[in-house]
């Protein structure tokens, strides 16, 4: 791309440099075709109506999610309740997001590779989860005024300094 | 069409910029952990909406990496705050 760039502009001076208009127009046709003309493009439809319900239906579900995720985040009080927020957008969302692309593009391997990105998703957001949470307890960042009930309170090895 | 893209865009934004501000102001590191997975859930959900939109699979793998991958980072992050005394 950039050796037919350079190589167009050399064409344009040499074309300049000589002064003929037929090599000139050549060069910039030339130059044209080397460089198309960034346009911003809309998504279209694909005229099915109900592949078409169910893709603009499951993007805005994922949309959503997420958008739930950024206000949860903002708003709630402490890290156990942030993190009930932020499973929203990893397992909801994201299996509303590959649902679309697979009803969106219906292939084998498409479907093959939705299924197995939703079930490696789906094992490893409650492993980080899980972490996060016993590291948040450990480390007293859970606000005990918050729960109803606490059923590692009389651990000896979890006592409260 | 053109109102769909707008309405996800305002929506995928909102949630992204919630995060942002979750990772930056967050009172404990786990916050900032939590935040910054729920930007890479973010960040996952808009690449397959793009391509649902746009009918093709091109990041599919994209997804299928970080859907595998983007674990470690709060794992790792959650086993070295085990270890400190309050942070």
């Amino acid at each position: 791309m950039m050796g037919v760039t350079s190589a167009a502009v050399a064409a344009t001076q040499a074309a300049g440099l000589a002064g003929a208009g037929a090599a000139a127009s050549a060069a910039t046709s030339a130059a044209t075709s080397a460089v198309p003309e960034i346009t911003p493009r809309i998504p279209e439809f694909s005229g099915d109506p109900i592949r078409d319900t169910f893709t603009v239906l499951l993007v805005v579900i994922g949309a959503v999610m997420c958008f739930a995720a950024g206000v949860g985040l903002l708003r709630f009080p402490d890290v156990l309740s942030r993190l009930h927020a932020a499973t929203k957008p990893q397992v909801l969302g994201l299996l509303a997001i590959t649902a679309d692309v697979a009803v969106s593009t219906p292939t084998v391997g498409n479907i093959t590779l939705a299924i197995a990105i939703i079930l490696f998703q789906s094992l490893t957001a409650p492993i980080s989860a899980h972490m996060v949470a016993r590291a948040a307890y450990r480390t007293h960042h859970v606000r005990h005024d918050l729960l109803i009930r606490d059923d590692l309170l009389n651990r000896e090895d979890l006592q409260q300094p | 069409m053109l109102a769909v893209v707008i309405v996800i865009t305002v929506l995928f934004g909102a949630g992204a910029l919630a995060a942002v501000y979750r990772i930056i102001k967050g009172p404990s590191l786990l916050d900032r952990v939590i935040a910054s997975d729920v930007l890479v859930a973010t960040v996952m959900c808009a690449l397959g909406a793009e391509m649902a939109l746009n009918h093709h699979a091109d990041n599919l793998p994209v997804l299928l990496a970080l859907a595998m991958f983007a674990v470690l980072g709060s794992i790792s992050v959650a086993r070295f705050m085990a270890k400190q005394d309050d942070a």
